[in-house]
């Protein structure tokens, strides 16, 4: 059992951190203390094209094999600690720290690669060769705030009150396979993706052997991190759109496909057979934030609770409809989506960029 | 020249509650009982197929192991004492059939699977939907087949085996939706009604093979290897090959049918290549696949027979049955299914090639569990061969070869095979593909998935008991516990 929520504004206008923070305090039964965390989009805006890296360090030895290599491989412009507070509750953790970067063009001609792919093998490069050290986002003008704690200590902690986004994800834990530890906790994000989930993959051993494939390291311990992985491959790498990712992710069932029209039986039988190794199976509900706003998906027959609501411009979902009274004691609808139906929350701009294209 | 072996069963009849009805010298194949006022049984000639103890009505009749007493020597067991005696006798190469029986360590029965509790629910097929449905292919372009439950009929010919085994092998793949293969010895026209759900095999003898039989099957397969007999080809002996025979493998009534050990048309990869795309190109590019035996270097042949375009890959691992071959062979050559799955699904992985092609694995299926194991090990179906036989009436008393099968399954008498009902051999394999299909989704729901996709390939669903370090990591499984 975890608890999750997201909130998204469509219109951009930026959310206080403190908004999310109260609909988790309400889900605190949800966890145990024993992991937590926040995502924030639109948090940077004065380092709006840099990649931030959101780092937790072991040890100094850790920080400055990472320093090296962050100096050795991007232009840094800024590095610095992540802001925190003395907070009840929470334990010492690692070192934060975050960095503010970009890549030379010069590099990524050299290397025949993309920028994306770049920021994507070191982060790879970082969780796996470099001891102690873990990547905890790797986004642009997005951050992932994490750690052992109940959710509104870590959110305490790192001072989210201080922090103003247009989309937040946020998760409380209640870990049962992997040990609770400051990277194990939610969410999970590789460049401007960050996954929450509550649940826990019963496909995971083949989701993972699925992106090991395509050059992605399973190194968290938890199932979570492989969503990320997926979506990154399914959306950023083969170009599918966030509805087509979640179809094939939580694919309609073989009936429901069989009672379609022609062409869009031939259509999913086509994604189902392409990504059956990568569709999600056993209890799940998730919170995608990406730059463009928010995805809100549950597993196919619906084994973990999501509920949705809307309030003029913005969007809301959490496991459990008081999250979203909490802050929105009125909102406009509030909805339960129906099991392997995305909620898909896309801020105004980037509907009116795709319209115009 | 004496034969020194002495009979391995002895015919035990209760003489006080015998009918004397006779119908055990009818029912028997081997021709093991005389008649004279009372049923004579002649034990040397009795292979244990328990055909007249099935149908004898008075159930007077118990087969034995013979109590002969040979001296004890780990070493020099009777059976190879036998094998000697048999070869001194005749100077001949031992033949048999069915599957290796030598009691080797069955890895599949070192794999236990996982299942839900508390932190992920288990689900209930009774009462959620439980996704059998594969597709056998190129998962990302191409011609693919549908099969509604992750097994297939495994090839076996027609010649091997009787007409009624290969119609009731079609008709239950019809009404199951799934497939039967005819093996190397081409495509009776009885079959035709059913032959969306045939796989058409092309083999080295190249038997019933034309472009009318091409287009028929729903996809074609090439065999290469086979697991029983690896490196080695068929021989059908004249006798087998009456008039039905004859004309749907398209050779002479009454000659012995060989099939050479390599096809003399692929010498190497590349002959292999321009064999499937000139089968794609004489059938409107049906699927076509490729079977070959498990052998040391599986990984590295699977990689170039996908490379070469093969849209699936059919292992047959070393326990696999056959029609004929030599037991030396049979016993000793070839590697485990289980390895071979795993080294030839991670070996596609490796090389990025994995969604080009299926993989079906066959060679000693006996269960649902089995089959559930050879999915989470990275097969996408498996092939049941000896599996369906024994549902027909088989009792593997490993005498295919003789022509002679009490059962009608593996001869061509024409008194013998009627004996199976095409009707109810249909049915019965109907029932056991429904019955390993429902067990298959107990464990999925067990697993808490619900979709057959989601086990393939899974192998943190499995874990191994006794096994040793460097087979579970060749495998890609963990120990227990861990």
């Amino acid at each position: 059992m975890c608890g999750l929520a997201g909130i998204c504004d469509k219109s951009g206008a930026l959310i206080p951190g403190e908004v999310i923070m109260k609909m988790m305090a309400v889900q605190r039964d949800r966890g145990n203390g024993l992991g937590a965390g926040y995502a924030g989009y639109g948090i940077y805006p004065e380092f709006a094209d840099h990649y931030c890296f959101h780092m937790m360090y072991d040890s100094t030895e850790a920080k400055e094999a990472c320093d090296i290599y962050f100096e050795r491989n991007f232009r840094v412009d800024r590095n610095e600690p992540l802001p925190t507070q003395k907070t009840v509750g929470i334990d010492a953790g690692p070192i934060l720290w975050r960095y503010f970067v970009t890549v030379d063009d010069r590099i990524i001609k050299q290397k025949d690669t993309t920028e994306q792919d770049y920021v994507v093998d070191a982060v790879m490069h970082i969780n796996t060769a470099i001891d102690g050290a873990f990547v905890a986002s790797s986004g642009k003008n997005m951050g992932v705030f994490k750690g052992v704690g109940f959710p509104e200590e870590i959110g305490h902690f790192y001072r989210l009150d201080e922090y103003e986004g247009h989309t937040w994800t946020a998760h409380n834990r209640f870990p049962t396979n992997t040990p609770g530890w400051w990277g194990g906790a939610h969410p999970f994000a590789l460049l401007d993706f960050s996954i929450v989930h509550n649940g826990e993959l019963s496909s995971y051993g083949i989701n993972s052997r699925y992106v090991e494939q395509f050059g992605y390291h399973c190194t968290m311990g938890t199932d979570t991190e492989v969503v990320a992985y997926l979506f990154d491959k399914l959306m950023r790498k083969d170009g599918l759109t966030v509805e087509q990712a979640c179809r094939a992710l939580a694919a309609p069932l073989w009936s429901e496909i069989d009672r379609m029209d022609e062409a869009d039986k031939a259509y999913y039988t086509a994604l189902r057979r392409k990504y059956g190794s990568a569709m999600l199976n056993g209890p799940f509900a998730i919170v995608l934030g990406t730059s463009e706003g928010m995805i809100a998906l549950s597993d196919r027959i619906k084994l973990r609770p999501l509920v949705a609501a809307e309030s003029g411009s913005i969007v809301y979902v959490a496991s459990e409809e008081s999250s979203i009274r909490e802050v929105c004691p009125d909102p406009d609808r509030v909805w339960t989506p129906r099991a392997g139906e995305a909620v898909v929350v896309r801020l105004d701009r980037v509907s009116r960029k795709a319209e115009v294209a | 020249m004496k034969d020194y072996t002495q009979p391995e069963f002895h015919v035990d009849i209760d003489y006080s509650k015998c009918h004397k009805c006779g119908r055990c010298v009818g029912q028997c194949g081997w021709g093991v009982y005389k008649f004279n006022e009372r049923p004579i049984p002649d034990d040397s000639k009795c292979r244990a197929c328990h055909r007249c103890v099935t149908f004898c009505p008075a159930h007077c009749i118990t087969i034995k192991k013979s109590e002969l007493a040979y001296r004890e020597n780990a070493n020099w067991e009777p059976q190879t004492r036998k094998n000697i005696w048999r070869q001194a006798a005749t100077g001949g190469v031992l033949l048999t059939s069915m599957g290796a029986s030598r009691p080797q360590q069955s890895i599949f029965d070192h794999l236990v699977l996982d299942a839900c509790q508390v932190t992920n629910p288990s689900i209930d097929p009774l009462r959620e939907p439980m996704e059998l449905r594969t597709y056998l292919g190129n998962a990302e372009k191409g011609p693919a087949i549908k099969i509604e439950t992750p097994l297939t009929f495994a090839p076996m010919s027609y010649g091997a085996v009787s007409l009624n085994v290969h119609k009731s092998m079609a008709m239950a793949a019809s009404r199951l939706g799934i497939l039967m293969n005819t093996g190397e010895g081409g495509l009776h026209a009885d079959l035709y009604p059913y032959q969306d759900n045939v796989i058409v095999q092309v083999a080295s003898g190249r038997f019933g093979v034309d472009p009318e039989y091409l287009n028929r099957g729903a996809a074609i397969e090439i065999k290469v290897g086979q697991g029983a007999k690896p490196g080695i080809g068929g021989h059908l002996p004249g006798e087998k090959i009456n008039q039905e025979v004859s004309v749907t493998r398209m050779i002479p009534q009454g000659t012995d049918a060989i099939s050479p050990a390599p096809h003399h048309d692929i010498y190497s990869i590349e002959d292999l290549r321009q064999l499937i795309y000139s089968l794609k190109e004489a059938s409107g590019y049906k699927p076509v696949g490729v079977k070959i035996a498990c052998v040391n270097n599986v990984g590295a042949i699977a990689s170039g027979v996908v490379r070469a375009g093969a849209d699936y890959v059919y292992l047959d691992g070393f326990r696999g049955g056959t029609g004929a071959a030599p037991a030396v062979i049979r016993d000793n050559v070839g590697i485990p299914l289980e390895i071979a799955i795993a080294v030839v699904d991670q070996r596609l992985r490796d090389e990025g090639i994995r969604q080009q092609a299926s993989i079906i694995a066959a060679g000693s299926i006996r269960s649902s569990a089995d089959l559930a194991k050879a999915i989470a090990l990275g097969a996408d179906s498996c092939a049941i061969g000896s599996a369906a036989l024994i549902a027909l009436g088989c009792h593997l008393c490993q005498g295919c070869h003789t022509g002679c099968c009490s059962w009608g399954l593996t001869t061509q008498k024409p008194e013998l095979t009627r004996r199976l009902d095409p009707e109810e051999g249909a049915q019965r394999l109907v029932n056991l593909v429904n019955a390993w299909s429902h067990e298959l989704q107990e464990i999925l729901g067990a697993l808490g998935v619900n979709a057959i996709e989601s086990l393939r390939g899974s192998r943190e669903r499995l874990r191994a008991v006794d096994l040793d370090e460097q087979t579970c990591k060749i495998l890609g499984v963990k120990p227990a516990g861990m």
